[in-house]
């Protein structure tokens, strides 16, 4: 009885690994694209390399942030059984790049040219020690504000170009007894305010040396103190019930009226078109008060496993260019709401929001005003960011911290976390 | 693995006694032998991950554990993170006032209870009921019972009292005392279950010899029955102080650390950093604080308990 169990569970076993090595390409792709035009669009990748003649496996982890992909990500990674590739931020590139264990893919970057297409501020983050070793599919904005055009009409006011603007347009709108700013208290909303009010209030150059380099000059600096001071003005533009409220909820607000004003990325547009919300019609995108002519980015990229098995690396070389693909970044884009990470893609059928932030971020790239961003985990890694996002939130919410306090504890916590 | 089995049977088929001693042995350790799996699982899976932590607090680790040793330079950057602060003070806060409130109102409710009510059966399901749901269903609940602009206070709004204000969930100050509110809710109808089980422990005797005395309810209840449930309040403190420490699930869902990280526990930051931000030996670090503090509380229980049953055996 026992040999005969014994001989089948290896009879079946030789037969499973004799299936897997005689498979053709294919790639198992791990992700948290799973809201619905999210996998759709993905949907259009997967057919894509099915006429290649790649099998697509899905791993999907739920969870918006990816924190639960990122979990299972590192069992399967220490467990010596990774996916073929996996969803990542600029800096979980850099990460995983870290510890070696992305597939190169620099060869088919030098084929196909990665260096001329691909957005240049990009290539610095998916390469690692010279070498290429991710793929970017999608550039999202973070700069943006979004207005109700109807409350602004009836307000009569017109979206503001600094933060001055901000606060005068805000008082109004409080007059008419309408909430000025949609805002969700969750640390990562802080954080996209505050990344915005740096820039707007610092410029380019100031962003730089705070976020990308955490330059304690100029976190110390009087500028960063007139941040913070704005974002304690901010406290009255937003209703009392905030805290901890999601950001898509946040935006329905902004549909229903009760709320003027949200700054947030451009996947606010899903929002906003479900609502059947027409841009430049019914609402307004326009650049964060003070940063026109900056372009504030962020980036999911696909990162590549190394792999002994031929296949699954063909697979993988496969799937890198067919992310490239313009069709593909077209059809994908426009369902996620970014734009291609292609600097030579037809926008003609994109919205006009697209439009104007792929305009936006030619013009940034040639005055070299294209930042990433610290919230989205493209300026900074996930220590430092961490560092970011505790003290800017709980600023924001201790109503009586003051300024120099705030700045104290972020450059304790930077050097902490620079270890 | 088959053939040493059937080799085996041949040799004891020619002789019987050998079998039978081996009957005799599989049956004095029987219980030992059942119970092997599962303490090589617990040896393993809690106390060697126990162990392997603590050897992670003392690494480099950030993304994935790596064993370059920095002696306890982890500690000291834990201990410098104000949120750690935070997260150290709420769960004493925390933890004293849900263990307090639960015993108070799970053992007010079983005397009330005990004074054989109508429907007993009925009321005494429905305080229990919460216990059936999971943490993650209590907050979620309570986090749109508390907020402002959905729950209670708009409710008493809409009735014509203007001025009313309950924003504690959305106060930094007072956010921590809803996670207080939500876990009671959920606790005290077991923790009255408990109690009750124990007051209908009580000789009946007893009491009928104190009310022959003269004694009161108030006095009954102060001098005679609560004094003897001593065991009772030992479990429903271990039980409360396990679940205090545990609630993970409770933050998440009611208040997500926030308003303005004010609601962080040990163990939502432990969460945080391990996962969030690639500080594995910083979470492990955490970690072996939490379990230091729980073994400080929970040995001298130990101790005493064991004491006691030697005395008792």
């Amino acid at each position: 009885m026992i040999t005969r169990s014994l001989v089948i569970a290896s009879l079946m076993l030789s037969a499973s690994m004799s299936v897997s090595i005689a498979a053709d390409e294919s790639v198992e792709v791990m992700h948290y694209w799973t809201s619905g035009s999210e996998a759709a669009g993905l949907n259009v990748l997967k057919q894509l390399l099915e006429k290649r003649g790649v099998t697509w496996s899905d791993s999907p982890v739920a969870g918006g942030t990816g924190m639960n992909m990122v979990q299972v990500l590192r069992a399967r990674i220490a467990s010596d059984t990774a996916p073929s590739a996996a969803q990542m931020h600029a800096q979980q590139v850099q990460a995983w790049g870290a510890e070696g264990v992305l597939t190169d893919l620099s060869d088919l970057a030098k084929k196909q040219g990665w260096d001329k297409i691909i957005a240049p501020e990009l290539l610095p983050l998916i390469s690692y020690d010279g070498k290429i070793v991710a793929v970017p599919v999608n550039v999202h904005r973070s700069n943006w504000l979004w207005y109700n055009k109807k409350v602004f009409d009836k307000v009569g006011v017109q979206p503001p170009a600094t933060w001055e603007e901000f606060n005068q347009v805000s008082e109004k709108l409080l007059a008419a007894g309408i909430t000025p700013l949609a805002l969700g208290g969750q640390p990562w909303q802080e954080a996209d305010l505050f990344e915005n009010v740096v820039l707007g209030i610092g410029g380019a150059d100031f962003y730089r040396k705070v976020m990308v380099e955490q330059d304690e000059a100029s976190i110390k600096s009087e500028t960063m103190t007139k941040v913070f001071d704005q974002l304690r003005i901010m406290n009255k533009f937003v209703d009392a019930n905030y805290p901890g409220r999601d950001w898509n909820l946040a935006t329905q607000m902004l549909i229903k009226g009760e709320a003027g004003m949200q700054i947030m990325g451009d996947w606010a547009k899903g929002e906003l078109s479900l609502a059947k919300m027409e841009p430049n019609v019914d609402y307004g995108c326009s650049p964060a008060p003070g940063t026109k002519g900056d372009y504030v980015w962020l980036t999911d990229n696909f990162g590549f496993f190394t792999t002994k098995d031929a296949n699954r690396e063909k697979g993988q070389m496969e799937m890198a260019s067919a992310i490239l693909d313009k069709d593909f970044q077209q059809a994908f884009n426009i369902k996620k709401g970014s734009i291609p990470s292609r600097v030579d893609v037809s926008m003609d059928k994109f919205d006009y929001c697209g439009k104007a932030a792929y305009a936006d971020r030619a013009e940034a790239q040639k005055t070299n005003t294209s930042l990433p961003s610290l919230a989205h985990n493209a300026a900074s890694n996930a220590a430092k960011t961490g560092v970011f996002l505790d003290v800017v939130s709980t600023f924001f919410e201790t109503k009586d911290m003051t300024p120099q306090q705030a700045i104290d504890q972020l450059v304790a916590g930077l050097k902490s976390a620079g270890q | 693995m088959s053939t040493t089995l059937s080799e085996y049977r041949g040799v004891s088929g020619r002789h019987g006694e050998n079998s039978a001693g081996l009957r005799l042995w599989l049956g004095q350790n029987a219980s030992q032998l059942a119970l092997a799996p599962s303490v090589v699982v617990v040896l393993v899976v809690v106390y060697g991950f126990m162990v392997w932590t603590g050897v992670i607090s003392l690494t480099a680790s950030k993304m994935l554990p790596t064993y370059q040793f920095v002696g306890f330079e982890q500690y000291e950057r834990l201990w410098s993170n104000p949120i750690w602060h935070i997260a150290v003070s709420n769960i004493f806060i925390f933890g004293f006032l849900f263990i307090g409130f639960s015993t108070a109102f799970g053992l007010a409710l079983a005397i009330l209870i005990d004074q054989k009510v109508r429907a007993e059966g009925f009321l005494r399901t429905i305080y229990l009921y919460p216990m059936a749901l999971s943490f993650i269903v209590t907050g979620t609940a309570w986090k749109w019972i508390l907020n402002p602009g959905l729950g209670l206070e708009r409710m008493v709004h809409m009735w014509g009292w203007e001025s009313f204000k309950f924003d504690w969930l959305v106060n930094t100050q007072y956010a921590i005392y809803t996670l207080v509110i939500a876990g009671v809710w959920q606790s005290s109808g077991f923790v009255m279950a408990l109690f009750l089980a124990a007051l209908r422990g009580i000789d009946d005797d007893l009491i009928k010899a104190a009310r022959l005395d003269g004694a009161g309810t108030v006095q009954i209840y102060r001098r005679i029955i609560i004094p003897q449930m001593g065991p009772t309040f030992m479990t429903v403190g271990v039980i409360l102080m396990q679940q205090a420490v545990k609630s993970f699930d409770l933050v998440v869902a009611l208040t997500s650390g926030g308003p303005g990280n004010s609601t962080n526990l040990p163990a939502t930051f432990m969460y945080t950093q391990t996962f969030g931000r690639d500080q594995m030996a910083v979470g492990a670090a955490s970690a072996i604080m939490i379990f230091m503090t729980v073994t400080a509380i929970i040995v001298p229980y130990l101790y005493v308990d064991i004491r006691n049953n030697r005395n008792e055996g």
